[in-house]
């Protein structure tokens, strides 16, 4: 009782921290309010507090001046004159190279990056971890092994041969459909079409999920091995196979695993830049490298403010998903840091 | 009386369960299900570092090829003014990123550990940069840092007008620029990892340091920090890794400059690879940095999983 | 055919270089109450889960019901299972938890229906039937467990430890449903567990297990009064048996300056002259007070500890410097110091071979 009573509580935490942090602080009871010791701690925290929130009060107030505003003043000094102008600019019409329809682009070029990167990587290490974890077979553990060390490889050392990987599958499954598609169309010119996979967003996806499977399978591996193996005796018993399993009796009991999951891909593949320069062409340019090229851009005169409503908006939905997660994203990152 | 029944199905049932399975064949979905995760980790994890390491050895440039050349790739890399800063700003800033990282992230857990109020608020606070992509870190760092709007600009405002605080335009001092940015980023992981290790410490132990009249400082000196040994380990890979990746932070909030002054092995291997058109000196580059990795991670795995053997 | 409802046949489990069951053969009647017994790591709960199908044996043959089931899938077996964490699938309800097994096989909606409520009848946990498990007690949480088996309308039933997350009020109660169960469905049942008194009141059959092989098949009363080897006599019984090593000569057991008639023995074997032999003697076979006269052999000891239980007492005395157990009546007075007048009766003990370790 004790095993179903855990999982229907705590959703038997993968990661240890996050059941610690909420166990309440140790130490001696502080005495009076006023205490030396006191006014000791709270100033240290509020101090290093200070250090912590001041690139965001520092972009909230640049991005409200105009650009005579921020060449009177300072970077601290709040606007006098509140405009939400910048924003306009930099959402709508600040340029990157020849392009000047500002960072929207981006930002759809993210969502349509994420979203499917998201759905298939979860699926992909959800399916995995459950194999890993219920219908282990011989040889199983050892290519999960590799999978993590994978983990620690710099991404540099695979950059490359991803480049050729994504070229040559792309360039197969173009004989394919051009070899096939005849078969079903006879409209002229119908089969010209290719697949492009190296430059081209479904790349991009492909190379997110690979990259967020070690970390991911570990997770839904390692919460799916605290589900007490006799539950998953009992459903054979009953009859109930491989996918059978997995969708009645696995699946309704991962609502908090598939949370963490989701957090720690949402952010991780929002905040990619790397990838995104790799392995996409401008057009399609995630929304950090688009940032990045806006604000670093070496022509023209540096519109402060439109540089930190851009970075602001680049922020906004990590920073989102963070303040709405709460202790949910301190065990996912805790989670990640098994992996490093 | 069972048979006279259903003879035929029992018949063909008796058959087909006393037959032993082919092995590859039983449970036949856990090894379909399995096998994207099996391509990543064989074909691209490994296939692809085999990849890098045999092409580091030949002189390809635009495009690979396998014209071998032996170590050529790695005396050019070392002979490399770009690649030799690269390296030294990296271990400048590994050693003082490692260094802080830690202790600013050991006394925030402690100092949060101290039944203090607000812990939530303050924990939120601390560990919200590390929500945000490194390009945005970099660029409101750049921003701050700015050497007529930002801090050395206010203290000369202030009337202080010799004052110098400009790092992001000194070669001297740009990477501990990049390491003030880096610090916000990435401490408050390290302060949230630190925190659920001296939550996981028997209360018990307070109360008998207590009881053998150990002061707090000494306490946690003495008797938790030892304790926390395993935390510590994990923290410092976890750290060590993050410095070695260090890539989009310049990018964003130096670009390598002034100069080459802020250039760092990621970076140098993608300017190679991508920008060069220098395959060979980016694979040699980037097989420098698995190395180094390895370096880092054998001792570790050894210690963590050697060690749990044995015990 | 036969009568045997579960054939096991020469199987053998290895994994890796760990043999976990070797050339292991045992038939269970039809409508037999087998208990599995033995100490954490002897194999019991192995040998079910490859009854059930649930591991991949490396060898042999399991035939139910004449049907050779080897390769088959568990839920192809005709067997329902019972576990000691319960197993319950936490989202559904009792009704979901009893029913899943028979949706799997397609069985058409009203025969569900009938053979649930059937369940429920049975076991009484038709009020609790739309509730979800983590609402139930853990004795409620067990019925619904064998209710899952029972509406399956299997052959034979597996118990795997099923009784010993309760806490030991309830665990005596349930036990004797168990036992009402059995004689009401009369179903094969093969039941593992590590508690004697378990193996003992429920079985029909024991098999006491040791490193994967097992040591005795046996009545209860057989295990329990003709333990086959040291090993089987050694683990039933609590406080266990007394063992004094010696020799045999003749029809006469010696000990050091002990010596004893073998007359009223019942040997099961050949015995040498002057071979090393052991008695083993239960504590509640040594013969105290007044009827000690009559008894074959006597001896004196020293008591040492007396521990009182209230319905009997525990006395730990010395016989020839080593410590021998001795249970009284709970009335007895003797304390610390007390020599005491014992007699020791062939007929009620064990006699085995030191070098072999089998009976004698």
């Amino acid at each position: 009782m004790a095993n179903i009573d855990a999982l229907n509580a705590t959703g038997a935490a993968t990661a240890s921290v996050a059941p610690r942090l909420s166990d309440g602080p140790r130490g001696p009871k502080p005495k009076s309010a006023l205490s030396p010791r006191n006014i000791m701690l709270y100033g240290t925290l509020l101090i290093v507090s200070i250090y912590y929130l001041l690139p965001l009060y520092v972009m909230i107030v640049t991005s409200l001046k105009d650009m005579a505003e921020i060449r009177m003043g300072n970077v601290f000094s709040p606007p006098v004159d509140v405009t939400f102008q910048p924003w306009v600019k930099a959402w709508a019409e600040a340029c990157t190279g020849v392009n000047c329809d500002g960072l929207s682009r981006g930002f759809w070029n993210s969502v349509r990056i994420l979203i499917p990167s998201v759905l298939l990587s979860m699926t992909i290490a959800l399916i995995s971890g459950y194999t890993l974890s219920k219908w282990k077979f011989k040889g199983s553990e050892v290519f999960f092994t590799i999978l993590l060390v994978g983990a620690f490889i710099p991404y540099q050392v695979m950059l490359y041969p991803i480049v050729i990987g994504l070229r040559e599958v792309g360039g197969f499954m173009t004989d394919i459909y051009q070899g096939t598609c005849g078969l079903f169309t006879a409209a002229e010119g119908a089969c010209r079409g290719r697949v492009q996979l190296f430059g081209s967003l479904s790349g991009l996806v492909i190379v997110h999920t690979i990259f967020g499977l070690p970390i991911n399978v570990l997770l839904f591996r390692n919460y799916f091995a605290s589900i007490p193996d006799e539950l998953f005796k009992a459903a054979r018993v009953d009859g109930a196979g491989f996918w059978g399993i997995l969708i009645r009796i696995i699946l309704p009991m991962s609502l908090p695993i598939i949370v963490v999951s989701g957090i720690i891909q949402v952010t991780g593949i929002w905040n990619d830049f790397l990838f995104g320069v790799v392995y996409t062409r401008a057009e399609s340019y995630p929304m950090t490298v688009q940032l990045n090229n806006i604000v670093n851009s070496v022509q023209g005169i540096k519109e402060y403010n439109v540089n930190m409503a851009a970075t602001l908006l680049t922020g906004l939905v990590p920073l989102v998903v963070y303040f709405f997660s709460g202790k949910l994203f301190v065990r996912g990152i805790a989670a990640g840091a098994v992996k490093g | 009386m069972a048979i006279a029944e259903s003879g035929e199905t029992t018949v063909t049932r008796r058959t087909a369960a006393a037959k032993k399975p082919i092995r590859l064949f039983r449970n036949l979905w856990s090894k379909i299900a399995l096998t994207p995760m099996i391509l990543t980790a064989v074909v691209v994890f490994m296939g692809g570092t085999i990849w890098t390491i045999v092409y580091s050895f030949t002189n390809s440039g635009l495009l690979p090829r396998l014209n071998w050349v032996g170590l050529d790739q790695y005396e050019r890399l070392w002979s490399t003014a770009k690649w030799i800063v690269s390296i030294k700003n990296l271990a400048i800033y590994g050693v003082f990123s490692l260094t802080f990282t830690l202790v600013i992230g050991f006394v925030l857990a402690a100092l949060l550990d101290r039944k203090i109020r607000f812990e939530d608020t303050f924990r939120t606070i601390f560990l919200y940069p590390f929500a945000l992509s490194f390009i945005v870190t970099g660029l409101v760092w750049q921003w701050i840092l700015n050497p007529e709007f930002g801090i050395q600009g206010i203290v000369r405002g202030w009337g202080w007008e010799s004052f110098t605080f400009n790092p992001l335009n000194d070669p001297e001092i740009v990477m501990f620029g990049l390491l003030i940015a880096g610090l916000w980023q990435g401490t408050g992981l390290i302060m949230c990892i630190m925190l659920a290790g001296l939550r996981g410490i028997d209360e018990d132990i307070w109360k008998a340091a207590r009881v053998d009249g150990i002061g707090v400082v000494k306490t946690y000196v003495q008797i938790i920090i030892p304790m926390m040994r395993p935390v510590f380990v994990t923290a410092v890979v976890l750290i060590t890794s993050g410095i070695i990746k260090l890539y989009d932070l310049v990018v964003a909030q130096t670009a390598g400059g002034p100069g080459i002054a802020s250039e760092v092995p990621a970076k140098y291997v993608m300017t190679t690879m991508f920008g060069g058109q220098n395959l060979g000196q980016g694979f040699a580059a980037s097989t420098m940095m698995l190395l180094s990795v390895v370096i880092i991670l054998i001792p570790w795995a050894l210690l963590e999983f050697g060690g749990r053997k044995r015990g | 055919m036969t009568n045997n409802s579960v054939e096991i046949r020469d199987l053998d489990l290895h994994f890796g270089a760990v043999k976990v069951l070797q050339q292991l053969n045992l038939d269970i009647h039809e409508g037999e109450f087998l208990v599995l017994l033995g100490s954490s790591g002897c194999g019991k709960s192995t040998l079910l889960n490859c009854i059930a199908g649930l591991l991949e044996i490396t060898d042999g043959q399991i035939w139910i019901k004449g049907e050779n089931v080897t390769w088959a899938e568990p839920s192809q077996r005709g067997i329902g299972m019972v576990f000691q964490s319960y197993a319950l699938y936490p989202q559904m309800t009792v009704r979901g938890n009893l029913s899943f097994g028979l949706r799997n096989a397609r069985v058409p909606k009203d025969e569900i229906e009938r053979r649930v409520s059937r369940a429920a009848e049975v076991l009484q946990i038709g009020p609790l039937l739309d509730r979800k498990p983590a609402a139930l007690s853990g004795g409620q949480r067990q019925r619904v467990a064998i209710g899952r088996a029972l509406v399956r309308d299997v052959d034979v039933f597996l118990f795997d430890e099923p009784l010993s997350n309760l806490d030991a009020k309830l665990r005596a109660d349930l036990r004797v449903e168990l036992k009402r169960l059995h004689n009401q469905l009369e179903n094969t049942m093969i039941y593992v567990t590590h508690d004697q008194v378990e193996a003992m009141t429920l079985a029909d059959r024991i098999a006491i297990m040791k490193g994967g092989k097992i040591m005795q098949l046996g009545t209860p009363d057989e295990i329990y009064n003709r333990p086959q080897n040291l090993y089987v006599a050694d683990f039933i019984g609590s406080p266990s048996m007394n063992f004094i090593q010696g020799k045999v000569n003749g029809m006469t057991f010696t000990a050091g300056d002990l010596s004893m008639p073998l007359d009223g023995y019942q040997f099961s074997g050949p015995q040498t002259d002057g071979q090393t032999a052991t008695i083993g003697i239960r504590p509640e076979h040594v013969i105290t007070g007044e009827l000690v006269a009559n008894a074959p052999m006597r001896t004196t000891v020293n008591v040492d500890i007396v521990e009182p239980m209230g319905s009997d007492t525990l006395v730990w005395a010395d016989l020839a410097g080593k410590p021998f157990r001795i249970r009284m009546d709970g009335q007895a007075t003797v304390s610390h110091g007390d020599s005491l007048e014992i007699g020791l009766d062939l007929a009620r003990s064990s006699l085995f071979d030191t070098q072999s370790e089998l009976r004698l």
